[in-house]
């Protein structure tokens, strides 16, 4: 493999200004910049699978690493629920800044890496980060479609992450990773670009949304609905649903820890002081964590985003949609790397091993682990295992060629 | 401090103790004495499933050499982990279970490698294995090596040698078999045989061609097998 440009490391001894170097490690990307595109040309509008139809439509994304000359090692990274295209390095130069969400994979060095793949991280449809969702302005009312906003699915975020590619003249990914939601997207591309994709990643997640999943989006659906601030979805800026939005979260987070997760963070050990409050105010270290990730995520989010995104994740169904699952996976020709977390119980091991059955049964290149982790759902977000290997190794193998 | 914080509940424990841990590195100088034989089976651009393929040492080394098309099926994760970061197509599952999901003769060879001691239902894995392979290429540790007939004759004492390297507490082997039984399942069978290759092992880990007697003579061997 030929390096096609010089890795972005900071340089020892260098007198130029770089503010990443002094701050970042030198695995990171360093500082990124959020960047857009709007396609308004009038033949560029986005049907949706619900019948609805968006134009005007902005993406957000950012990229890491160079393009190939001959374009051939692009990654799309998909992400997933409450994730925004911000997946790698910093946007400031805070010391204090938290890096990308998907840091610990995507730089130099790193299992995506950024001297050997061009990156790309888009924001999907209907999300509050940039690519239009019910947050922006409809173009014919000038007010934010918040209610009015179409229904969209995992299949209509594709067609406009397909877009985005169009625009960035790539045609083949060498690969399409995700964990959780971002999962479903890099099973959809497979399946919608057979011809346009020599990888799948799919992490922690599933081809169709089970029961129980469901089951925990309508709860934390419920929770913005029943906010006497929802208003029918017509709420003001000023005045959120935020009640009903961080209860929503904090139900969310439940479902990402494990059990023996939650005890190793948590235990039964108290907030303040060592003793019971006798009242209902927060008591236990697991009570206030859950205060905080639903406080933290009203700050950052919108309810009626969270209210379509759900509602797309319960709506993946790749059984329904083409009759089986051999069906829908009959002619992708990509390979898989499929991988699921010992303690994943949102999206258990074994949602990712029928994926498999299916795809071995086909005679597809699959390969699948079941990581070792005690972090639950989470772990595709978190060191402690050995999920980068994987990755780094099934990349290779594409490059070389394996599993075409 | 709370009393969590260093008694972990009774709730979070294991139900069913696990298994002794096998220190799968024991293996490793039988494991790899017939990965030549083995090869020589295998032709350029095979399609090759690897059933117990532990980190990929065997797919790796035929990839290199003759540019298959491997898969590999492995139960233990981190062995798992290990092969599918060098590169190899590798799925984590019980291959007395993952069987039935691969369609007829998809592989050009089915590999054995040394696992047919370990599993529950030997003869179905063979017929499993000719189901979805053409051939098959089965190596097993032969319990009728002199060294370890002697050793349990002599000594009284179960016997441990590069072949059969572990305790009787920590062995994955469930079962033992010698060249003559194997032989004599393929002929009830109906299995055709069509290389047998044997082996022994000396103290120093070398390993050296065994040409006669080979049921007395031989510590590992390899048979290739069709229907």
């Amino acid at each position: 493999m030929t390096h096609s440009h010089a890795p972005r490391k900071a340089q020892p001894g260098s007198t130029s200004y770089d503010d990443d170097a002094r701050i970042r490690p030198t695995d990171s990307v360093g500082r990124v910049k959020p960047q857009y595109v709007t396609f308004s040309d009038e033949s560029q509008v986005l049907n949706l699978e619900s019948g609805g139809a968006l134009a005007p439509v902005t993406v957000a994304y950012e990229t890491y690493g160079t393009l190939s000359p001959e374009r051939d090692n692009a990654v799309l990274v998909c992400h997933a629920l409450s994730g925004d295209a911000h997946a790698a390095g910093y946007h400031g130069t805070d010391a204090d800044e938290k890096p990308g969400w998907w840091d610990i994979l995507i730089g130099p060095g790193k299992p995506l890496d950024t001297d050997r793949y061009f990156v790309i991280s888009s924001n999907f449809l209907g999300s509050c980060y940039g690519t239009t969702g019910p947050t922006n302005i409809n173009p014919e009312t000038g007010k934010p479609y918040g209610p009015t906003f179409p229904f969209f699915t995992i299949r209509d975020m594709v067609e406009l992450q397909r877009w985005l590619l169009d625009y960035l003249e790539i045609d083949t990914l060498l690969a399409v990773t995700g964990g959780s939601m971002g999962g479903m997207q890099a099973l959809q591309w497979a399946i919608s670009y057979p011809d346009r994709v020599r990888g799948t990643i799919p992490i922690a997640t599933t081809a169709q949304m089970s029961a129980q999943g469901i089951a925990f989006n309508k709860v934390g659906r419920q929770a913005i609905l029943s906010d006497p601030k929802w208003q029918n979805g017509n709420y003001l800026d000023t005045d959120p649903p935020d009640q009903g939005l961080a209860l929503a979260r904090m139900i969310e987070h439940i479902t990402y820890l494990s059990e023996k997760s939650m005890h190793r963070k948590f235990a039964r050990r108290f907030a303040n002081g060592n003793e019971r409050s006798f009242n209902f105010s927060r008591d236990f270290q697991v009570e206030s964590y859950l205060h905080h990730q639903g406080d933290k995520f009203v700050r950052r989010f919108d309810a009626n985003t969270y209210l379509y995104i759900s509602k797309a994740m319960d709506y993946f169904d790749l059984v329904d949609d083409f009759g089986s699952l051999e069906e829908a996976f009959g002619d992708c020709l990509s390979s898989f790397l499929v991988l699921s977390f010992t303690t994943d119980w949102l999206f258990p091991a074994k949602q990712s091993q029928e994926i498999v059955r299916a795809l071995r049964r086909l005679g597809k290149d699959v390969s699948y682990c079941n990581i070792e982790s005690d972090q639950g759902h989470d772990a595709f977000l978190l060191p402690g295992h050995r999920q980068g290997d994987l990755i780094a190794g099934y990349l290779e193998r594409l490059e070389k060629g394996g599993g075409t | 401090m709370s009393l969590a914080e260093d008694i972990t509940p009774s709730y979070t424990q294991e139900t069913d103790p696990p298994l002794p841990k096998v220190d799968w590195s024991l293996t490793r100088t039988r494991d790899r004495a017939l990965d030549g034989p083995i090869a020589s089976c295998v032709n350029n651009r095979n399609r090759v499933l690897d059933l117990g393929c532990g980190q990929g040492d065997l797919l790796l080394k035929l990839r290199e050499e003759k540019d298959v098309l491997e898969q590999g099926i492995e139960i233990d994760g981190s062995a798992v982990t290990e092969a599918i970061s060098r590169g190899l197509s590798v799925v984590h599952g019980d291959l007395e279970k993952g069987l039935a999901n691969l369609g007829d003769q998809t592989f050009d060879i089915v590999i054995l490698n040394q696992v047919i001691t370990v599993i529950r239902n030997p003869v179905k894995i063979l017929k499993e294995s000719l189901r979805v392979g053409r051939k098959a290429a089965v190596t097993l540790p032969n319990f009728a090596f002199h060294r370890t007939r002697f050793q349990l004759a002599l000594t009284g004492r179960l016997p441990v040698n590069p072949s059969l390297p572990y305790q009787w507490h920590d062995t994955p082997n469930i079962r033992y078999v010698t060249v003559r039984d194997f032989r004599e399942l393929c002929y009830r069978m109906g299995f055709k045989v069509h290389k047998e290759v044997f082996v022994s092992f000396r103290r120093n880990g070398q390993v050296h061609p065994v040409k006669a007697w080979p049921n007395m003579r031989a510590s590992s061997a390899l048979f290739l097998l069709s229907l």
